[in-house]
């Protein structure tokens, strides 16, 4: 389907629209029990952005208490399609409205793991995905909730209620560990209590993957006000959480030790850890790792590149540069507005958390 | 432009496509005369062929005549210039048709085949597969941030058969360098010096999305890009190479560096205008009247000012606009 970008949603979404949904509609009703509907779109370019956000709303009017998580791909921050930003902007801003959860892959960030972790020279598009694939599997392969001694029955459902306790507050964000080439997993030993520690630093100090943490950032002393703490943590870049959940698969996992995961230092002061953090632990290995641990977050990692990609479009806005290929297609600059208002609204709620 | 069909004909075919087709998209490839055209009239036709492609076409893509002579003088002087493909025919017979016998044979074969292969390299997205598909109508999307302002540069390499077919990377990388260099472009312009609105690289064969990025990082300090556009870049992949090659890449370029073309093309065009020369010829035809060259002339200066207003903010730090404040 060929798309131009945006316009999109605006075009293509609407003629398509009854075909799509009757699709739908034909598997719903072949379920014995519907779970929710998981997305997968790019934010970028035309189709994932413009019809991926108008088939959410589409699921959203026609199924109003069904669990949505879209999953989105974050371009690279150096340019795959010049209105990157146009469309990022639009369609985070829309999809927050109709998704109840918006899990954030970033183009870099995984390429970054396929060049540093797994060795790979010639990076395509195929080793991009396998990687995306693997985190996605690690969340939503069957597992044991916690407490529970079967596997869950609704996953989306769980993976909700642990990481989403306020709407205004839905991008969240994965880390898996660990995460390397063939070669060299024969090679390594791993253990629950390296894997925790690493995964905790991984947090705190916002590394998107195993490689280059910065270890020298700790969470606050506790004691401080909240109005003083926003400033102090930014001094200090630490990455404030609203949930956590684990997600540990692999031998011995109920030997797992998660307290460093349970410190109200790493939170919010609003939430207490006890509601803020979970673990899932299910004694099955995944995809060849002896153990694996996936942290799934809501926090402020997201918030730097978030702000540079609103900043950007802000001021491509500013000048109005190819505004008229939106506005042909019936995107205004009221439309425009009304989603950098939601966006600038959403930094400016993370930044205080 | 230069000619009366091409200038004629072929926009007023422009215009019937517009009110036939309105949603298609338009994209115009323009052959500009050179200063030492044959057609003396070919400023008034080109201005006023101007006018109807910056209203009416979507992209233009320009080509000069001489830009093309060079390219196809270089590749006979290439040293390893075994295979030059068959479309290339080495000793061309092909008179040029305004009168008379040139005492240089014009090779209008070779010239005609780099433009073919332009075009194809343009549309291989939209007939072959690849990892990162780009359609035509996402070149117009990303590369026309304000609507008169279409016209693109383009370069294009390889322009010869590469001996080994198993290209290292170093190889490869000299492709994109080729890409950005002036030999390789299908307009005589310095687009390194000017001011770049966007770029779009559409590449053929074996290249994975590393290559690409690499490339992208390495080329960028060199080339200026406007402040509100500073990672500009329209990528696409195709993984079907062309005839004979093993990949090949194609750049195009929304650049202020067009503009001393057309500020030639507007001073040739006074030069003949401000005697009122030739225009008798003009003007005898039904619908043709004087107001024509006047609003011609116009739309051909405002583009200009365009262009100036944007090359003015090159090289000023600009400061980021205010963002929207948020009551917490």
């Amino acid at each position: 389907m060929y798309t131009v970008a945006f316009p999109s949603f605006c075009v293509h979404g609407p003629r398509h629209e009854e075909d799509i949904m009757d699709l739908v509609r034909r598997e719903v009703e072949k379920c014995d029990r519907l779970g929710g509907f998981f997305n997968m779109m790019s934010m970028a370019g035309g189709t994932g952005s413009g019809m991926g956000t108008y088939i959410t709303q589409c699921l959203r009017d026609t199924y109003p208490h069904s669990f949505i998580l879209n999953q989105v791909t974050w371009p690279y921050g150096t340019g795959e399609v010049i209105v990157q930003n146009y469309n990022s902007v639009l369609t985070l801003s829309h999809l927050y409205q109709s998704s109840d959860a918006i899990l954030v892959h970033e183009n870099d960030t995984v390429h970054k793991i396929c060049a540093q972790l797994m060795n790979i020279k010639q990076i395509s598009f195929k080793d991009v995905n396998k990687v995306i694939a693997h985190q996605l599997g690690s969340v939503l392969q069957p597992a044991y909730t916690e407490g529970a001694s079967e596997y869950n029955r609704n996953p989306l459902g769980d993976l909700m209620k642990s990481m989403v306790c306020h709407p205004e507050y839905k991008l969240l964000g994965l880390r898996n560990i660990p995460q390397m080439s063939e070669t060299s997993l024969a090679y390594s030993v791993f253990t629950w209590p390296g894997l925790l520690k690493h995964l905790r630093q991984m947090l705190i100090a916002n590394a998107k993957m195993e490689e280059g943490i910065d270890w020298q950032v700790r969470p606050p002393a506790g004691g401080l006000p909240p109005a003083e703490k926003g400033t102090h943590n930014k001094q200090l870049r630490f990455n404030t959480s609203l949930a956590n959940l684990l997600i540990l698969r692999g031998k011995d996992v109920q030997s797992a030790d998660t307290g460093g995961f349970m410190d109200p230092a790493l939170y919010t002061s609003w939430l207490p850890p006890g509601v803020a953090s979970s673990t899932w632990r299910t004694p099955m290995s995944f995809n060849r790792y002896e153990k694996s641990a996936t942290l799934v977050s809501n926090s402020q990692f997201l918030l730097k590149p978030l702000d540079g990609i609103v900043g950007k479009a802000w001021n491509m806005f500013a000048s109005r540069a190819y505004v008229h290929q939106y506005t042909q297609f019936g995107i205004s600059e009221e439309d425009f507005l009304d989603s950098f208002t939601a966006l600038e609204q959403i930094i400016a709620s993370y930044t205080h958390l | 432009m230069g000619g009366g069909t091409g200038s004629g004909l072929g926009t007023f075919v422009l215009n019937v496509l517009e009110d036939e087709f309105p949603e298609v998209y338009r994209i115009v490839t323009s052959v500009y005369p050179s200063a030492e055209d044959d057609v003396i009239t070919s400023p008034y036709n080109s201005v006023l062929a101007m006018r109807e492609l910056t209203e009416h076409a979507d992209c233009v893509l320009p080509i000069e005549n001489q830009s093309l002579v060079d390219i196809v003088n270089k590749i006979k002087h290439m040293s390893h210039s075994g295979k030059l493909g068959a479309e290339i025919k080495q000793s061309s017979t092909i008179i040029s048709g305004q009168g008379g016998v040139k005492g240089q044979e014009k090779p209008f074969d070779a010239m005609n085949n780099i433009v073919a292969n332009m075009l194809l390299n343009l549309t291989s997205s939209a007939r072959f597969e690849g990892s990162l598909n780009m359609d035509l109508n996402e070149i117009t999307m990303n590369l026309v941030p304000f609507p008169n302002l279409h016209y693109l540069v383009s370069s294009l390499t390889p322009l010869y058969t590469l001996a080994d077919v198993n290209v290292p990377s170093r190889r490869l990388d000299q492709m994109f360098s080729d890409a950005f260099s002036k030999d390789h472009q299908l307009i005589h312009s310095d687009p390194k010096h000017s001011l770049y609105l966007a770029c779009a690289l559409i590449v053929r064969g074996d290249v994975q999305v590393s290559d690409l990025r690499r490339n992208i990082e390495r080329l960028k300090p060199s080339l200026p890009f406007v402040s509100w556009n500073q990672e500009g870049w329209k990528t696409g992949l195709c993984s079907v190479p062309p005839v004979g090659h093993s990949h090949s890449l194609l750049a195009l370029a929304n650049n202020t560096c067009v503009k001393p073309t057309f500020i030639e093309l507007k001073d040739r065009f006074m030069k003949l205008y401000k005697k009122r020369a030739h225009l008798h010829h003009y003007l005898h035809v039904d619908g043709m009247e004087q107001s024509c060259f006047s609003e011609a002339f116009s739309s051909l200066s405002s583009l200009i000012e365009e262009y100036n207003q944007l090359d003015a903010t090159k090289g000023l730090l600009m400061t980021d606009a205010q963002r929207l404040n948020i009551a917490v």
